[in-house]
């Protein structure tokens, strides 16, 4: 069934190809593209021939620079602290794809309906996501503050007691991520939202005369029509949570200890604070690995779920 | 009609808790803008105090050089946003004519790419082009943020532009670039405006190539505001001030640009 509607869908594909085909009066397009290639050339190819050049030698800055094969992939697979940031990341980037997943689809459900105020309030809850980082970052530092900051005072009056936040190793990561999930709740909800104006009425008008209760509409029927635009959401939010960096370095910089280090962190104290090169390099290799594997395996996920959506229809 | 008018009220009294953490978060920030150390140091805090330290924003600028950093600021956004329109619009056209759309998957993995691994190479050939200590190497790095967003958002919006008019232009003997320039550019206008404020907002806020990149005369506002937390004794008056004055612009832009900053960002996730 659904291979031959894709093979409908090719051909339809093929054909419109022909019939937009410019013909005689083609014009040459490629002037138009060359400074762009040329910049990621420079910016973006230059740097990973580099990167991968030097991940293959032994280079300290200030030091002589010598070809050192595997050795610094080798020194990565036993380097223990790489493995707990690999660790943070897998730990950090999980929590920070579910919370906001699950309390942007409750905002979209929410802004989907009719209420007085509700463009003032979405453009509202919209703001975080376009905030600068770090400023955001130092003032969550000042509101975690174990003393003074205003949390604490906040959980005193539901009689909880104060919680030392991301001065404490067991409470960093979920701090952080609280962090995360405030700044980034507002795009799943966005993303969501343009899922849910897609939905169809009739069905709901059916389902209401079949008796079905709210949760029942969201359950069977919701839920699979925005299931593309959740997957969406997840690869989007997975691919920036695991490179986040500002939040982290701006309040934390990997402690207490190295109890939030994450990959990124640690690539970046590995290259810029101890100027270990060809080691920062390899580790930039195999984190870019990590994160093309991820999204590969998401896009997979998508893939599949779009064919099976394809074959219900 | 009672019901559904109920339904509303609740609804709106939902929404309200909703937003209430971004609402709470800004009120308490502005709030530690404007308080003394004595009052900002108070326990149980103070939410409004009785006297308002103006006095917090004067010394952001009288004893950071906020305004060389504000300028700096300016100018690497400035510079980045408009390189990368110059370069990518053009580039956006071209792709979309030339349907290699596939071509984007150049994109994507800028996107996933962490930033830090473009900052390596890309840190060790501006020392040796002896640029460190100028605005250049920022400016240019940013491009590789810039670049992606507006290429990006440029293809899908070329795709959607009707070609009869470009086609009737080039039989009328118009070369390649006069079609561009005359036709496909005025109406791609408000694809240009997304492009822009989304590129605008993103490099603004970009903190991590600012702290490598950055010498003492050329930190961005990021930079300078997370310089404030870790070389001075820490108060939190004029920091909250000048966490403020960073994302400020932004907030502004945001409110005043919303509807193009979702037509942006969600016209790149759809896809």
């Amino acid at each position: 069934m659904s291979s031959v509607s894709m093979e409908a869908a090719t051909a339809a594909k093929a054909k419109q190809k022909q019939r937009s085909k410019p013909g005689r009066f083609a014009p040459n397009y490629w002037p138009f593209v060359i400074p762009a290639l040329i910049v990621v050339a420079a910016v973006i190819v230059f740097p990973w021939v580099f990167t991968l050049w030097m991940s293959v030698n032994s280079w300290t800055l200030g030091q002589a620079q010598v070809f050192a094969g595997l050795d610094n992939y080798l020194r990565l697979a036993v380097d223990p602290r790489f493995w707990d940031s690999l660790w943070h990341t897998v730990l950090y980037t999980t929590l920070s794809v579910v919370a906001p997943l699950f309390l942007g689809t409750l905002a979209a459900l929410i802004f989907d309906t009719q209420f007085p105020l509700r463009g003032i309030l979405r453009g509202v809850f919209v703001m975080p996501m376009m905030a600068t980082p770090v400023a955001i970052a130092l003032v969550w530092t000042m509101m975690f503050h174990p003393q003074l900051g205003v949390l604490n005072y906040l959980l005193s009056y539901v009689g909880i007691g104060p919680q030392e936040w991301i001065y404490n190793q067991m409470s960093v990561i979920p701090s952080l991520v609280l962090v995360e999930t405030w700044q980034w709740t507002p795009l799943v909800m966005l993303i969501v939202l343009g899922g849910l104006a897609a939905v169809p009425r009739e069905p709901y008008e059916s389902a209401e005369i079949d008796g079905a209760n709210v949760w029942q509409k969201f359950r069977y029927l919701t839920l699979p029509m925005i299931a593309p635009f959740l997957m969406i959401a997840v690869i989007i939010r997975s691919i920036d949570a695991v490179k986040s960096f500002d939040i982290i370095y701006a309040m934390t910089q990997g402690g207490p200890g190295t109890a939030s280090e994450t990959i990124n962190i640690y690539l970046y104290n590995t290259a810029f604070s101890y100027y270990d090169i060809g080691y920062g390099s390899a580790m930039a290799v195999v984190f870019f690995v990590l994160i093309v594997m991820l999204s590969f395996i998401l896009l997979m996920i998508k893939q599949r779920a779009n064919w099976s959506d394809g074959e219900a229809r | 009609m009672k019901r559904k008018a109920l339904d509303r009220i609740g609804l709106l009294f939902v929404a309200l808790v909703m937003v209430s953490p971004v609402v709470l978060f800004f009120l308490w920030m502005i709030s530690l803008s404007l308080k003394y150390e004595i009052d900002n140091g108070a326990f149980p805090p103070i939410f409004i105090p009785e006297r308002f330290a103006w006095s917090n924003y004067v010394k952001v600028f009288e004893e950071n050089n906020f305004f060389l950093y504000l300028w700096n600021s300016v100018l690497v956004t400035g510079a980045a946003t408009l390189l990368a329109l110059v370069i990518g619009v053009p580039a956006g056209y071209g792709i979309a004519r030339l349907k290699a759309e596939k071509s984007a998957v150049v994109i994507m993995i800028a996107r996933m790419t962490p930033g830090l691994s473009f900052l390596i190479p890309l840190f060790l050939l501006f020392q040796w082009l002896n640029l460190l200590g100028t605005l250049w190497p920022q400016i240019i790095i940013h491009l590789v943020v810039t670049v992606p967003i507006v290429v990006w958002i440029m293809i899908g919006y070329f795709e959607t532009t009707p070609m009869e008019l470009e086609e009737a232009a080039s039989i009328d003997g118009a070369t390649p670039w006069q079609v561009f320039r005359l036709v496909a550019l005025p109406i791609a206008r408000p694809g240009i405006v997304v492009a822009f404020i989304l590129s605008v907002i993103f490099s603004w806020n970009n903190f991590v190539f600012g702290i490598v990149l950055a010498s003492r005369e050329t930190r961005t506002l990021p930079v300078a505001v997370y310089n404030m937390l870790s070389f001075e004794q820490v108060s939190w008056g004029p920091l909250a001030a000048a966490a403020l004055i960073v994302t400020l612009p932004v907030l502004i832009l945001t409110v005043f640009a919303q509807r193009q900053i979702v037509a942006g960002l969600t016209a790149g996730a759809v896809k």
